[in-house]
């Protein structure tokens, strides 16, 4: 190959070179591609004059024109590389979103507080093998009242400002009825809580005509206060998820003997006392006792092969210490700025 | 009870403080609601007697008094009271005390005249409400000493919260012997002694009724000085339980009450004609109360009576007629055993509540009637004078409270505590409550209860005397050492929260409605139902049970509306009532109501208002959740509340299980409610019924779908198409999907154009066309021979 004819070559080389380079799309890259290599490319015409060389110059020179094609198709697939991706680069960049916008579709609604307080008392007590029960609203007298050892008359029938019907039917005053029931029906061993709706004719700051109660009874062999005190103390430690100082103190339901309220130190002020307490430092959260034989008399249950103890809490009241809540009255007023604060 | 401290000192003598005689009483279960001081804190207030009194020169209400304060000179007052005058002792706030609410005493000129201090009122000194005029201090009142020390007001007030079953804590006596019982003291209370007759006139008393009144004392005392003034002494004690002075006679039952626990009542004996007799009342007579009301009774009410009739509720309140005035001379007293049973409820029969009732119902010791008789006497004579007769007793001895003996096993005290009471204390804690024990040193034992303790007649009240007394505090926790049973979970019984959890999912808030709604709300939401009446209500809003979940969600909807949400999804699970009392039923039910925008507020979406297939696909998501979808359907229907163009029954198979719809535009503007209100409802236990999943094997081969463009007339609903495409389609068939509903130009009139995707497969092979026209010629052929259904040309 002639000095001149490598020149030439490396000339149109370069020149190719630097038109890759500076081609800034796909579209102008395949326009330098074909004005070299296509057909009619100037390197190819440099193959097609191959034939004007003496044959012994052919070889070499075909080598070269080969090498330089070669070297531009990869300087050309490179380039090609760069600026598709740089294209996606600038699709993609034109398809960016503020991520910070909201999401589209039905947003959470929640649960009602008092649902909510259930549910947490619900599992706590299955975890330790207690069913849940249910019971009438609308409930008569026998199983709200006489069977609960509470006769016409009695003093304790004063303390539950009741809904009437008529002389025989009323909307229950608590929820221990249910425990009436279930023992009538299945007998000992018992263990059960029962929630639900209960009913007081009375409303002020701090009552509401109706309300929630949690029932609990366990009928066993061997079962004594002890039992109570322990699964109690337990229960609102798990409830408020901490260590509480429990203090059962005497006092008097017909249906329990010996009875007992539970007071727990105050969640607000940890027992120093505050406005939540009264400044005792002590929250009266539950009502408890052992079963009064003379409702296992009611119920059919031999009270002297079996004891039991039965408790009560108002989940209102849970729930007003747990979330804070200072007014009771919200809890019916169904107001969603109250609503959607217990998601 | 309210309980003075420096009374309670006086019957037992205490060396704890009285936050901590607080304490043990809470724990032993008498709760100590309050302890206050009884008085406020005052300040340099002493006895002064009223010396002089002129007129004020400027001032025709006010009096310039010469007042002695125990000083060497008298001081100079100025004073509007209206008993203002010349031996008056009154207290004297002097200058550099302080009166409550720190009201400090300065020199001060009052029109023109100088006062050296204040003399006060008893509302000024924080005693009571009276503010007519001075406080007027006995005769013999120390002139100069200071009145808090004069009238013991540096004492404490303990308020206990009695339960109903500890009557016998009704008075000075019970709660010091409480007292004494925690702490283990001896206790000696005084017993008055008796009164030596000085006439011997009787009145006859004839027990009618002997088993509500088995034992009735009274005493005639004649020449009593009403217009006596009752001890300040007496007074304070009195005024410290919460009571007024009312005059010597009622003061001095009331004491004895107080002191004892044993109500009393006094008649004017000149109003009595011939025998006291004990009886209960008869239908239609009527009797003026002291309150000033007049008691129409029953046949149930025991009543003192004379020859002319009810002289008194017995045990309750006693009548107008026959009692004490000022003009009485001679009084007739009574101190009675009213049988609980005879005087439990009657009070509250006709509206009241009395100190006594409250006693008599819960239990007074029957031997106390002759104890408060003679110590009423005493007390009455010192103060007001008169001659006393002998005491008139009736009694019928069978009818009295028989000694109650309970039989007590250590083992039952173990059993029920669980935990080991050592015998020696059960028999020491028994003995000291009062109680004769008998029997060997480890039980069983026989204990005779006092006749104070109505409340205890079984083992199991023994019991509780011996946790309260040993202290609940002492019961060890223990824990279940049981074997633990598995509770069932049936998986064919859908749990309610996951139903809740389903709605919350779908945006929905849970409410909790009132049981009891508003008659008119309810009338025109669910007219058809009949409601429940109660017959207290609390107010006429809340007077008849719910029959249906909608009105206590739509009023909450209305609420939440007016409270500027313009979109409101709320849900609620509960019972309603339906039905008379004897035929009630109380049905759990799950009640949906929606308003405002299908979707939340959004920046990319078009907004646009829920209609009824938004909650239809929320009730279908909830009807889906135990798997049995397919068994429910919605047939159009005509509901009163609900628009009758949009509203269907919730079938599953054949039965009726609740209601869909957008509420009746009439009712909504009714309601003030503008734009769409959408409610389901529909009995719980439908969704509940959940069926086991049931595997079905998956085919290998894929399927074919066929779209068909269906002329449906108007008038025929989507499921019978369904229904019978289905039928149709046979085994092939494995889903219909609907893709398009379209009415409009192109399409006839009367028609609506259905576009429906049918999918098929088989289980074992690659279906071929032929397979696949065959079976959409059997369903074009069944829609138009059974529908009048046809492809769109």
């Amino acid at each position: 190959m002639s000095t001149e004819h490598a020149e030439q070559l490396d000339a149109l080389v370069a020149e190719a070179a630097e038109r890759v380079a500076s081609a800034d799309s796909v579209a102008a890259l395949d326009e330098v591609r074909v004005s070299y290599l296509g057909k009619k490319g100037r390197l190819t015409e440099q193959l097609k004059g191959l034939g004007k060389l003496a044959a012994e110059e052919r070889p070499a020179a075909g080598q070269a024109i080969n090498a330089a094609k070669q070297s531009l198709q990869q300087q050309i697939e490179c380039r090609r590389t760069d600026l598709e991706r740089a294209a996606l680069d600038q699709q993609l960049s034109r398809e960016s979103l503020d991520v910070t916008l909201p999401g589209r579709g039905q947003a959470a609604g929640g649960l009602h507080p008092v649902t909510r307080t259930l549910e947490r008392v619900e599992a706590l007590f299955a975890s330790m093998g207690f069913a849940v029960a249910e019971g009438p609203e609308v409930e008569d007298d026998y199983h709200n009242f006489e069977a609960l050892n509470i006769p016409a008359h009695h003093p304790a029938r004063a303390m539950h400002d009741t809904f009437y019907f008529d002389a025989r039917h009323l909307l229950r005053t608590h929820t221990s009825p249910v425990q009436i029931r279930v023992m009538e029906e299945q007998g000992a061993p018992v263990r059960i809580i029962a929630p639900g709706r209960t009913y007081r004719c009375d409303s002020d700051l701090t009552h509401t005509p109706m309300f929630h109660q949690v029932e609990g009874l366990l009928v066993d062999e061997g079962i004594g206060f002890a039992d109570l005190k322990g699964l109690l103390h337990d229960f609102v430690e798990a409830f408020f998820e901490r260590s509480l100082d429990v203090r059962f103190r005497p006092s008097y339901f017909p249906f329990t003997e010996p009875s007992a309220e539970v007071d727990v130190q105050c969640v607000s002020c940890g027992g120093k006392g505050c406005r939540v307490c009264g400044g005792t430092g002590w929250l009266e959260i539950l009502g408890s006792g052992m079963v009064h034989p003379k409702v296992f008399e009611s119920v059919g249950i031999d009270a002297e092969r079996y004891t039991g103890y039965a408790f009560g809490v108002g989940v209102e009241r849970l729930a007003m210490l747990r979330y804070g809540v200072d007014d009771l009255r919200l809890f019916f007023d169904n107001d969603l700025r109250f609503l959607q604060q217990f998601r | 009870m309210r309980i003075s401290a420096l009374w309670l000192r006086e019957l037992l003598p205490l060396e704890q403080s009285v936050e901590d005689i607080g304490h043990r009483l809470t724990m032993a279960g008498l709760e100590v609601d309050a302890i206050e001081p009884a008085a406020p804190v005052f300040s340099g207030v002493r006895v002064a007697e009223i010396l002089r009194c002129e007129p004020h020169p400027d001032a025709d209400r006010l009096q310039v008094c010469e007042v002695a304060a125990g000083d060497a000179e008298p001081v100079q007052i100025v004073c509007g009271a209206p008993n203002a005058r010349p031996g008056l002792k009154a207290p004297l706030a002097t200058v550099g005390g302080s009166l409550p609410g720190d009201f400090r005493i300065k020199k001060a000129r009052l029109r023109g005249v100088a006062s050296f201090g204040m003399l006060s009122s008893a509302r000024e000194l924080g005693l009571s409400e009276d503010a007519a005029g001075l406080l007027e201090l006995p005769a013999d009142a120390p002139v100069g000493a200071d009145l808090r020390d004069y009238l013991g007001l540096d004492d404490a007030i303990i308020d206990i919260d009695l339960t109903p079953n500890r009557g016998d804590c009704l008075s000075m006596f019970g709660v010091a012997r409480e007292l004494a019982a925690l702490l283990g003291k001896p206790l000696d209370l005084p017993r008055a002694g008796s009164v030596t007759p000085v006439h011997e006139t009787r009145q006859a008393v004839r027990l009618e009724a002997a088993e509500a009144c088995p034992r009735y004392i009274g005493r005639v005392i004649r020449g009593v000085d009403l217009s006596a003034e009752t001890p300040i002494w007496l007074q304070e004690r009195l005024r410290r339980a919460g009571l007024r002075s009312l005059g010597p006679v009622v003061d001095v039952t009331n004491h004895v009450m107080l002191e004892l626990g044993q109500p009393m009542h006094a008649f004017d004996l000149s109003r009595l004609q011939g025998d006291i007799q004990v009886r209960w009342s008869r239908q239609g007579e009527s009797l003026a109360l002291l309150n000033g009301e007049t008691a129409e009774l029953d046949d149930d009410s025991l009543l003192i009576a004379d020859d002319s009739g009810p002289l008194a509720l017995a045990g309750v309140m006693g009548g107008a007629a026959s009692a004490v005035s000022d003009d009485t001379r001679d009084i007739f007293l009574e101190s009675a055993f009213f049988a609980p049973t005879a005087i439990a409820g009657r009070a509250r029969r006709y509206g009241l509540h009395t100190d006594s009732s409250h006693r008599f119902e819960r239990g007074v010791d029957p031997a106390l009637a002759e104890q408060a008789m003679e110590r009423a006497t005493g007390l009455l004579l010192s103060i007001a004078g008169g001659e006393p007769g002998p005491v008139c007793r009736a009694e019928s001895a069978d009818a009295l409270p028989q000694p109650v003996r309970v039989g007590l096993r250590a083992q039952r005290v173990h059993q029920l505590l669980g935990v080991e009471v050592p015998v020696t204390n059960i028999t020491a804690i028994l003995r000291g409550l009062g109680m004769g024990v008998d029997g060997p040193d480890g039980g069983p034992w026989q204990v005779d209860v006092p006749g104070y303790r109505f409340d205890i007649s079984l083992e199991v009240d023994l019991v509780e005397e011996i946790a309260r007394v040993w202290g609940y505090d002492r019961i060890p926790s223990r824990r279940p050492a049981r074997p633990l049973q598995m509770l069932p979970q049936p998986e064919t019984r859908l749990d309610r929260r996951t139903i809740r959890r389903l709605l919350v999912d779908r945006g929905f808030q849970e409410a909790v409605t009132y049981s009891f709604v508003e008659p008119e709300l309810q009338q025109r939401l669910d007219p058809d139902k009949i409601a429940l009446p109660l017959a207290n209500p609390l107010s006429a809003d809340l007077s008849v049970m719910r029959t249906s979940l909608w009105p206590g969600l739509v009023a909450a909807l209305r609420r939440n509306r007016n409270r500027q949400h313009t979109r409101v999804r709320l849900f609620e699970m509960g019972l309603r009532f339906r039905g008379k009392l004897e035929t009630l039923e109380q049905t759990p039910v799950l009640a949906a109501v929606i308003t405002g925008s299908a979707m939340p507020e959004q920046w990319a979406d078009t907004s646009r208002e829920a209609d009824f297939f938004d909650l239809k696909g929320d009730l279908e998501a909830v009807l889906d959740l135990g798997g049995n979808g397919h068994a429910f359907s919605l047939r159009a229907a005509a509901h009163p509340a609900l628009h009758p163009g949009q509203s269907a029954e919730i079938l599953q198979a054949d039965r009726a299980v609740g209601w869909i719809g957008a509420l009746h535009p009439g009712t909504a503007a009714e309601l003030d409610l503008d734009g769409r209100v959408l409610l389901f409802e529909l009995e719980l236990a439908a969704v509940q019924a959940a069926s086991l999943p049931a595997f079905r094997p998956l085919s290998r081969f894929p399927s074919i779908r066929r779209d068909l463009a269906l002329m449906v007339p108007d008038a025929t609903p989507f499921a019978a198409v369904l229904a019978c495409v289905r039928a149709a389609g046979g085994g092939l068939l494995r889903d219909v999907t609907l893709f398009d509903v379209y009415q409009g130009p192109g399409v006839d009139e009367g028609r609506r154009s259905v576009g429906i995707g049918l999918i098929l497969q088989d289980l074992s092979r690659t279906l071929q066309d032929a397979d696949v026209d065959s079976v959409v010629a059997a369903v074009t052929d069944a829609l138009q021979r059974e529908l009048d259904v046809h492809l769109r040309g």
